[in-house]
């Protein structure tokens, strides 16, 4: 192609779009984004078909997720764009590198409550990193190379461009190369002074009981084998977030494994008696910190993070390092001594005795199934190959958090911030596009299931090979556990009366399945895996089943509910 | 405390909101906010107070900077600075009165804008407690109307606007759609 020639907005869009290796797209059509629909023909851009513009949203997330590429999500004005805010709003909590494309009404008719007319950048503009409303053809190719550039820089998030459709009708002169970004005010490109790392180093050689706390930072700046080092020298051994997992090898010695409200019991007291917190790329979340006043209390603390707006703004740190995770630890990891911490790491492996014997894993089988059963097998069934699972929100995702252990970055897909129910299919199609050599499990709630299932559509339209797994306890799981904690097991709007999900695969054309007892899950799975196209497992599982270990909202991190050591008993009394 | 902040930014449609919003959303009160023109037709500059401890006077300068059109923040709460506010206060002044309240406008160096049989109107500039001292002893007499332009201010010595945005007036977008007010 010719750098400078005639082109409408529409075809400058897709050009551009191209140009930033964008290959598939996922969007929804309608009248104001017709005009980009018309020029897809001269594109090579795949565009994929979603049912539900929410479901754009959360593929172009799941895409992005699963490869660290930005993901592309479009769809109309008004509704189509509206219905684009809960996929925007978690890809914003989550730091997810996504660019939505939204048709507007023309620029003449803008401000006069048109047919299908919303202001979108106005309505996204507190979940969005950036937005932007286009009204000429000559502003889309500067603000498409802008848009992919904020959205995969610095601290990555979702950036919105709204385009009229006269912008995308008329013609203008495309010259690339004259359409470069101009962001004078953006800056991620930020970096400590020699006095932090200093501290840094001081507080990390004087400490006895140091932690590192593993954030999703670490899986989108790619410092794992940073990390992985940095623990290694130092002897530190590390605590993950939910949107950690696979940031560090879960079977490593060093792997405490996850912290937090649904945290093992002994990582949550390990950080309660931590005398050094080390932060890697991750935000102290209300989920994590558990009640501020009693966090970590006798913890120093070091927070690498890219963001400056997250430095004190839940837990006051003694040492900022604010920088890109990865070239800030290449500073640090020549500076670190190795100390001997075993008389620290054996004070932690005392702790873990209390928990194994609370595990459901080591207890005998009471004849039901358990939604950790079904994870555990699916896990040592699934464990050597390239797999991605994808988490959708609630129970089942906590134990899959528990009981699935991540060895690699981007095995895990979930809603962590937001918590957005019937994120895991849409952003399974996603994950599958992005990876299509990869084994694709959504690991789901009949609830959230429920939420986006329209999306199965698209995988059959698509013909991907996507494995379903539904953790179908008849309730909302997660809700009516609080409800069982805090509202005297008032039951209220939890139970849910389900469609048959076996039938409901069938009628889409996916190959479907219903499990019920352990003996099945393995099978089950296995024949998932060796059939050559989509399969749905409705699995159904203990209905009252509890996630432990529990720290109520508002409670100290170390005050934790736990699950009663006779379980087979509880079991049978129910 | 209260601090103040000058922040510059890109003279683009939409900027005023992105900043106001962001102090909404963070749950951050706003005591007031001014926006002009500087001396570069491609920046704009703010001057926003806002009630804030040190922690959060920290953060609100790094959420501005998050925002993508945000050039420069400057906090000045505790930097030499010329501090203005403007207010135009109308003042119930009967015959008897008349001559008090033109003797209390010129003890405060402030100006008579407008006369009326019943009222005067007085313009004062300066800062804030200089106006809210006329303002005081303005009141027995009855403030009919009055308004503030909240503060605008600068740090003294010598120094220009630290910050340039690239000017796109060679870009060819159509003049009427350039806007001034951001």
């Amino acid at each position: 192609m010719k750098d400078k020639t005639n082109m409408t907005g529409a075809s400058i869009l897709w050009e551009c779009i191209e140009r930033e290796g964008v290959q598939t797209v996922f969007g929804y059509p309608g009248g104001a984004i017709l005009p980009a629909y018309d020029a897809l023909k001269g594109s090579k851009i795949h565009h994929i078909l979603v049912r539900h513009e929410q479901g754009a949203t959360h593929m172009a997330d799941g895409y992005a997720r699963a490869s660290g590429k930005v993901g592309v999500a479009v769809a109309t004005s008004g509704p189509g764009a509206t219905n684009m805010v809960t996929g925007i709003a978690t890809a914003m909590l989550d730091s997810s590198p996504i660019v939505c494309i939204t048709g507007q009404v023309g620029s003449k008719l803008i401000g006069s409550d048109a047919f299908q007319e919303t202001d979108i950048t106005g309505v996204t503009l507190p979940i969005t990193k950036h937005n932007y409303l286009v009204t000429h053809a000559s502003e889309v190719a500067r603000t498409v190379r802008e848009a992919f550039y904020v959205a995969r820089s610095g601290r990555p998030g979702p950036v919105l461009i709204d385009i009229t459709k006269d912008a995308q009708q008329t013609t203008c002169e495309f010259d690339y190369e004259a359409a470069k970004p101009q962001l004078p005010g953006y800056r991620p490109d930020l970096s400590p002074d020699k006095k932090e790392y200093d501290q840094a180093l001081e507080l990390i050689h004087n400490a006895k009981r140091p932690v590192i706390l593993a954030g999703h930072g670490i899986i989108i700046s790619g410092a794992m084998s940073e990390v992985r080092e940095f623990a290694e020298k130092t002897g530190i051994p590390v605590a993950l977030t939910l949107l950690g997992l696979g940031a560090f090898p879960a079977s490593h010695p060093l792997n405490l494994g996850m912290m937090g409200m649904h945290g093992e019991a002994w990582v949550n007291h390990t950080i309660q008696e931590a005398d050094l917190l080390l932060a890697f790329g991750m935000r102290f979340d209300d989920r994590v910190t558990g009640n501020l006043k009693t966090y970590a209390s006798s913890a120093k603390k070091i927070h690498i993070e890219i963001d400056p707006a997250e430095i004190n703004k839940n837990v006051k740190v003694d040492v900022p390092l604010v920088g890109d995770l990865r070239e800030v630890l290449h500073e640090l990891l020549p500076h670190v001594e190795t100390i001997d911490r075993s008389e620290w790491l054996d004070s932690i492996d005392k702790l873990k005795g209390d928990a194994a014997v609370r595990d459901i894993q080591n207890l005998p089988d009471s004849g039901h199934l358990y939604a950790a059963h079904v994870i555990n097998d699916l896990w040592r069934e699934t464990r050597d190959g390239d797999t991605v699972v994808v988490t959708d929100v609630g129970q089942h995702q906590m134990w899959e958090a528990q009981y699935y252990k991540h060895e690699k970055s981007r095995s895990l897909i979930t809603s962590g911030g937001l918590g957005t129910m019937g994120f895991a299919l849409p952003a399974a199609i996603g994950a599958k596009v992005a990876r299509p050599e990869a084994d694709v499990w959504v690991v789901v709630g009949d609830g959230g299931f429920q939420m986006t299932l329209c999306e199965l559509a698209t995988i059959v339209q698509e013909k991907l090979k996507v494995n379903i797994a539904i953790i179908n306890n008849g309730f909302l799981g997660m809700v009516r556990q609080w409800q069982e904690f805090f509202y005297e097991r008032n039951y209220a709007a939890t139970p849910l009366l389900n469609p048959d999900f076996q039938k409901l695969g069938e009628a889409y054309g996916i190959r479907s399945m219903t499990v019920t007892e352990r003996s099945q899950v393995v099978p089950s799975v296995r024949a998932a895996r060796d059939h050559d196209g989509p399969v749905l497992i409705n699995f159904r599982v203990e209905q009252e089943d509890t996630v432990y270990p529990m720290v109520a909202a508002g409670a100290s991190l170390h005050e934790m509910i736990r699950r009663p050591s006779k379980i087979v008993e509880t079991a049978e009394d129910e | 405390m209260l601090n103040t902040y000058v922040v510059y930014v890109e003279n683009k449609p939409g900027v005023l909101t992105r900043v106001a919003s962001l102090f909404r959303r963070r749950a951050f009160n706003i005591d007031s906010l001014t926006v002009g023109r500087t001396e570069k037709p491609e920046v704009s500059r703010m001057t926003i107070t806002v009630d804030a401890d040190l922690d959060q006077s920290r953060r609100i300068e790094a959420n501005l900077y998050k925002l993508v059109n945000v050039l420069l923040v400057e906090n000045i709460t505790h930097e030499p600075a010329i501090v203005r506010d403007l207010a135009m206060i109308k003042v119930a002044a009967t015959h008897e009165a008349r001559s008090h309240v033109l003797e209390l406008a010129s003890v405060f160096r402030a100006r008579v804008v407008d006369v009326a049989p019943d009222s005067l109107t007085i313009e004062i500039t300066g800062g804030e407690d200089k106006i809210d001292g006329l303002l005081e002893v303005l009141r027995p007499y009855g403030v009919l109307e009055m308004v503030r332009t909240g503060i605008v201010a600068m740090r003294r010595g010598k120094g220009s606007t630290p910050v340039s945005a690239p000017d796109n007036s060679d870009h060819d977008v159509a003049e009427e759609d350039v806007s001034h007010s951001v």
